[in-house]
């Protein structure tokens, strides 16, 4: 890769000099990581370990990583990582925010992992007001079995499993999970955020970090989604795939957020 | 005096989790085994621990995925097809050698079936279950007493080879009423440190439970440790009951509820002459291959009697190996076989 800056990345923030103005978080590793080009799952990590490392929790996070592209997160974080079933993933949260309350445990999860295998984890989770926090990022395909149709695709994408693009009549309507879980009582805090954009991922990073300030006060289960692209399976370069989401993907799941309690 | 209460077998295998530092329960109403439920929502209310009723067996076992990686001493408790539903989180608990105790209290199958007990999930219980080369241990109890004192087992076995163990019932062990010693021996759990438990990396490395291997090898190289584990258990965790192994020409295998029934023909047996004696397993897996092996030496022939189409006498042939005939007594769907019916078939074979 050719070197374009004279700034070095340094990996913990009290070697820093005058010269550094944006260090790798301490919770995240430095290994080298296997997302594509263009992929927001590298951005969505990197927030969520700004949130543990602004809020010094590294040491109390305990993380429940999914089956999807994400499943390989606790190489890439630096703290205890549980890795679930596919969907199970609230599940698993649960039962470990239920024995240690003073930990604090979230859960990544795809939307074919959220909003298809596990949507009756999440809703009982979320209906039960577990003090856990959920990343949801979805990107509207399943990205590591091959570009399927997820239950977030949008009416005509074409994906592997629809290759004229998804009809309405045939496979059903994209699942706006989110609303479904405003509705419950349980959930404290739920917004929709995207990281196409450099603003956009500021105020991801905003709500991240609102979502674990949810669960420190022990106010109960907050989610927040996170539209993201995957360039690989909407067959386009980075830069369309950004675009797709702010022109496409966020008119259909509107950015913002539906509930703060 | 020891204190003897009469209780169910879904309460007693209750009591004997408490007993053991069980402080997690998830499960999902099924019959039957509803009191396990019920008095597991009791005492952890009652002991300050965690009770969840799930919003299905799939979460319920996952629930407790998550409290064994905290490293708590955790349990659910289901019936047949419940168990079913189960089995992913169980070959995942497995892999990522996560120990916990999952109940069965077997009621008659295949699919719905009815509520009635039977045994026919043996080959599920001892085989692996879910998906994958793995093997759980299996306690069968055949009473509520040793329903307490095998689920208090239970959990330092998990803890011990970082494992899940699985209690099998059935419907008649746990709906049935018997008078239970409360301290019978002495209850004192072996807990033990759990570094790698998930707890928050303060003071040492993350660590991480997964049973996802990618690396060349590596998913082969992690199975050989687990069948090497597997191996030191099959070798020191075997347990069973004999009764007159030493003289007796035809030996009757049965474990749990059919033990029962089958020991009370073998005495019949014997009142009227006849050389009977009995091999009741009490660990299924590991099975007790040696002791069927040994008694071959004296026994000319078996009788295998469970609730059953016939699964254990698969095992039993494997251990007879040829040496001896090895017949079978089965009822299934939640037929009970009957001290009388038993002792036909021994006398047929004599």
């Amino acid at each position: 890769m050719k070197k374009t800056k004279k700034h070095k990345i340094k990996t913990s923030p009290e070697a820093g000099s005058d010269n550094i103005i944006f260090n790798r978080p301490v919770s995240l590793t430095n290994a080298e990581n296997h997302f594509c080009a263009g992929c927001g799952h590298g951005i969505v990590h990197r927030l969520v370990c700004e949130a543990i490392d602004e809020f010094g929790i590294r040491e109390r996070v305990i993380a429940v990583a999914p089956v999807g592209c994400a499943v390989l997160a606790y190489d890439y974080w630096d703290f205890d990582v549980a890795e679930a079933a596919h969907g199970r993933t609230p599940a698993v949260a649960t039962g470990i925010k239920r024995v240690r309350p003073d930990n604090i445990v979230f859960t990544y999860q795809g939307d074919g992992d959220l909003a298809a295998i596990g949507t009756a984890e999440i809703i009982h989770a979320a209906n039960r007001g577990e003090n856990i926090t959920v990343i949801f990022v979805n990107n509207g395909v399943y990205g590591m079995t091959g570009g399927q149709m997820a239950p977030t695709t949008l009416a005509g994408q074409k994906t592997s499993t629809t290759i004229h693009g998804r009809s309405l009549r045939r496979e059903g309507y994209p699942i706006k999970i989110l609303e479904m879980l405003a509705v419950l009582p349980g959930a404290k805090y739920v917004e929709r955020v995207s990281v196409h954009s450099a603003q956009e991922t500021l105020r991801a990073k905003r709500a991240i970090s609102k979502a674990f300030k949810m669960q420190i006060d022990n106010k109960g289960f907050s989610i927040v989604e996170v539209l993201s692209m995957c360039p690989t399976y909407w067959n386009m370069t980075p830069i369309q795939a950004a675009d797709r989401i702010k022109n496409e993907v966020a008119t259909f799941y509107p950015l913002g957020v539906l509930k703060s309690c | 005096m020891a204190k003897k209460i009469l209780m169910c077998g879904n309460d007693a295998c209750g009591e004997g989790a408490v007993l053991a530092g069980c402080r997690f329960y998830a499960g999902y109403p099924i019959t039957p085994q509803n009191e396990l439920t019920a008095y597991m929502a009791k005492r952890m209310y009652e002991t300050g621990g965690v009770f969840i009723q799930a919003e299905s067996e799939l979460a319920a076992i996952n629930m407790v995925f998550g409290a064994a990686a905290a490293g708590m001493r955790a349990m659910t408790s289901s019936s047949s097809p419940g168990v079913s539903l189960k089995q992913e989180g169980i070959s995942y608990l497995t892999g990522c050698e996560l120990p916990c105790v999952i109940v069965n209290m077997q009621r008659g199958g295949p699919g719905l079936g009815n509520i009635a007990p039977s045994q026919g999930d043996y080959f599920q219980s001892v085989k692996g279950g879910g998906h994958g080369d793995y093997k759980i241990m299996v306690l069968a109890p055949s009473s509520a007493q040793e329903l307490l004192e095998y689920t208090f087992l239970a959990f330092d076995l998990a803890d011990k080879y970082r494992n899940p163990a699985l209690i099998l019932g059935d419907g008649l062990l746990g709906q049935m009423m018997e008078p239970v010693q409360m301290q019978p021996v002495d209850y004192n759990p072996k807990l033990i440190e759990k570094p790698w438990a998930l707890t928050g990396c303060r003071g040492r490395k993350p660590n991480i439970i997964k049973s996802l291997y990618l690396g060349d090898g590596a998913l082969e190289a992690h199975n050989k440790r687990l069948q090497e584990k597997f191996k030191l258990i099959k070798d020191t965790e075997v347990r069973a009951e004999t009764f007159h192994t030493k003289d007796s020409e035809i030996v009757l295998v049965a474990y749990g509820s059919a033990a029962r029934i089958a020991r009370a023909a073998m005495d019949m047996a014997r009142d009227k002459g006849l050389k009977v004696g009995m091999i009741r397993p009490i660990t299924l897996w590991p099975f007790p291959e040696k002791l069927i092996e040994d008694a071959c030496n004296i026994a000319k022939k078996f009788l295998v009697v469970e609730m059953s189409a016939g699964q254990m006498v698969e095992d039993v042939r494997l251990a007879v190996n040829g040496r001896a005939k090895v017949d079978f007594y089965g009822r299934m769907g939640g037929g009970i076989p009957t001290e009388s019916e038993i002792l036909e078939k021994i006398e047929a074979l004599v």
